[in-house]
C-alpha cells in the first residue's frame, strides 16, 4: 500500500467515524429529549413546588460536573445522562404550570416548543450542511455565557423586568452561537464522544427554550 | 432576604467560577476567525432573530 492510498484510507476512516458520533450523538439527543418531555409532564401533573426547578438544577449540575465526565466513556454514561435530562425535565414542571395557568399558556409552550425545535434543526443543519469550522467563536460564546451569569446574578438583587428581558435574549443569541460551535465540533474532531456531545446539544435546546418561553410569556402580555 | 435568592446566587457564582478558568484559556487558544468567518454566524443568527421577532408576534 503506497503513503496515497494510506492516507486516503485514514480519511475514509475520519469520515466514517464522524458520521458514526453524528448519528449516535443525534439518535441519543432525540431519546433524551423524549424522556425530559415524559418526567416533565409528570412534574406539571404531580403540580411539584417551584423549588422543585432549582433543586433539580443542581443535581444535574453535580452530576455534569462532577460524574459524566468520569463516566462518559462507559455504558455507565448512558444512565447518567438519562438521569441527568430526567432531573432537568422534572425541574421544568413549576414553570410549565405558571405559563400554562395564563390564558393563552398552552399557546405560549406549544410556540416556545415548536420554535426552539424549527431554531435547532435549522442551526444544526447549517453547521451541518455548511461543513464550516465554527471554533473560533469559542472564546466570545464563553465570555458572554460568563456575563450573562453576572447579569443574571445582578438580576436577583435588582428589581428590573427589562433586565430579565435583555437576558433572555442574550441567551437566545448565545445557544444559537453554541447551537453552531458544538455541531462543527462534532464535524471537524473536536469532540469524539457521543455521550459528551450529546449533553451539550441538550443544554442548548434546553436554555433556548426556557428562555424563549420567557420572552414569549413576557412579550405576550398576558402576565 | 428569600432563602432561594441566596441559593441561586451561590449557583450562579459557582458557575462563574467553573467556566472562568475555561473561558480565559479558550479566549487565548481559540483559533482566530478568517475572512468570512463572522458573517457565515451573523447571517443564521439574523435568521434567528427575525423567527423569534415572528414568534413574538403571533402570541
Amino acid at each position: 500500500m503506497n503513503r496515497l492510498d494510506i492516507s486516503a484510507a485514514r480519511s475514509v476512516e475520519s469520515v466514517l467515524s464522524t458520521n458514526k458520533l453524528i448519528k449516535n450523538t443525534y439518535m441519543l439527543l432525540s431519546m433524551t429529549l423524549l424522556f425530559s418531555a415524559l418526567t416533565a409532564t409528570a412534574s406539571v401533573f404531580l403540580a411539584v413546588p417551584g423549588w422543585t426547578y432549582m433543586a433539580s438544577l443542581i443535581g444535574s449540575i453535580v452530576l455534569i460536573w462532577f460524574v459524566l465526565p468520569r463516566t462518559a466513556n462507559s455504558s455507565t454514561g448512558l444512565w447518567v445522562i438519562f438521569g441527568i435530562t430526567g432531573l432537568m425535565g422534572f425541574g421544568l414542571g413549576p414553570i410549565l404550570n405558571a405559563y400554562l395557568s395564563l390564558a393563552n399558556g398552552p399557546q405560549l409552550v406549544g410556540t416556545a416548543m415548536a420554535g426552539t425545535g424549527i431554531i435547532f434543526l435549522g442551526l444544526s443543519g447549517y453547521a451541518l450542511t455548511s461543513k464550516r469550522d465554527f471554533s473560533f467563536m469559542g472564546g466570545f460564546l464563553m465570555a458572554g455565557l460568563i456575563v450573562v451569569f453576572v447579569a443574571m446574578l445582578a438580576g436577583l438583587f435588582i428589581d428590573m423586568p427589562a433586565l430579565h428581558l435583555a437576558i433572555s435574549a442574550v441567551v437566545i443569541m448565545l445557544m444559537s452561537g453554541l447551537i453552531l460551535y458544538d455541531t462543527s465540533r462534532m464535524v471537524h474532531g473536536g469532540e469524539t464522544n457521543y455521550i459528551m456531545a450529546t449533553i451539550g446539544l441538550y443544554l442548548n435546546i434546553y436554555n433556548l427554550f426556557v428562555h424563549l418561553l420567557a420572552l414569549l410569556g413576557a412579550l405576550s402580555g398576558e402576565d | 432576604m428569600d432563602w432561594t435568592k441566596i441559593i441561586w446566587a451561590l449557583l450562579l457564582g459557582a458557575m462563574i467560577l467553573f467556566l472562568w478558568p475555561r473561558a480565559k484559556q479558550m479566549l487565548k487558544h481559540s483559533p482566530k476567525a478568517e475572512k468570512g468567518d463572522w458573517q457565515a454566524v451573523l447571517l443564521p443568527l439574523a435568521f434567528v432573530v427575525g423567527f423569534v421577532v415572528l414568534l413574538i408576534m403571533m402570541v
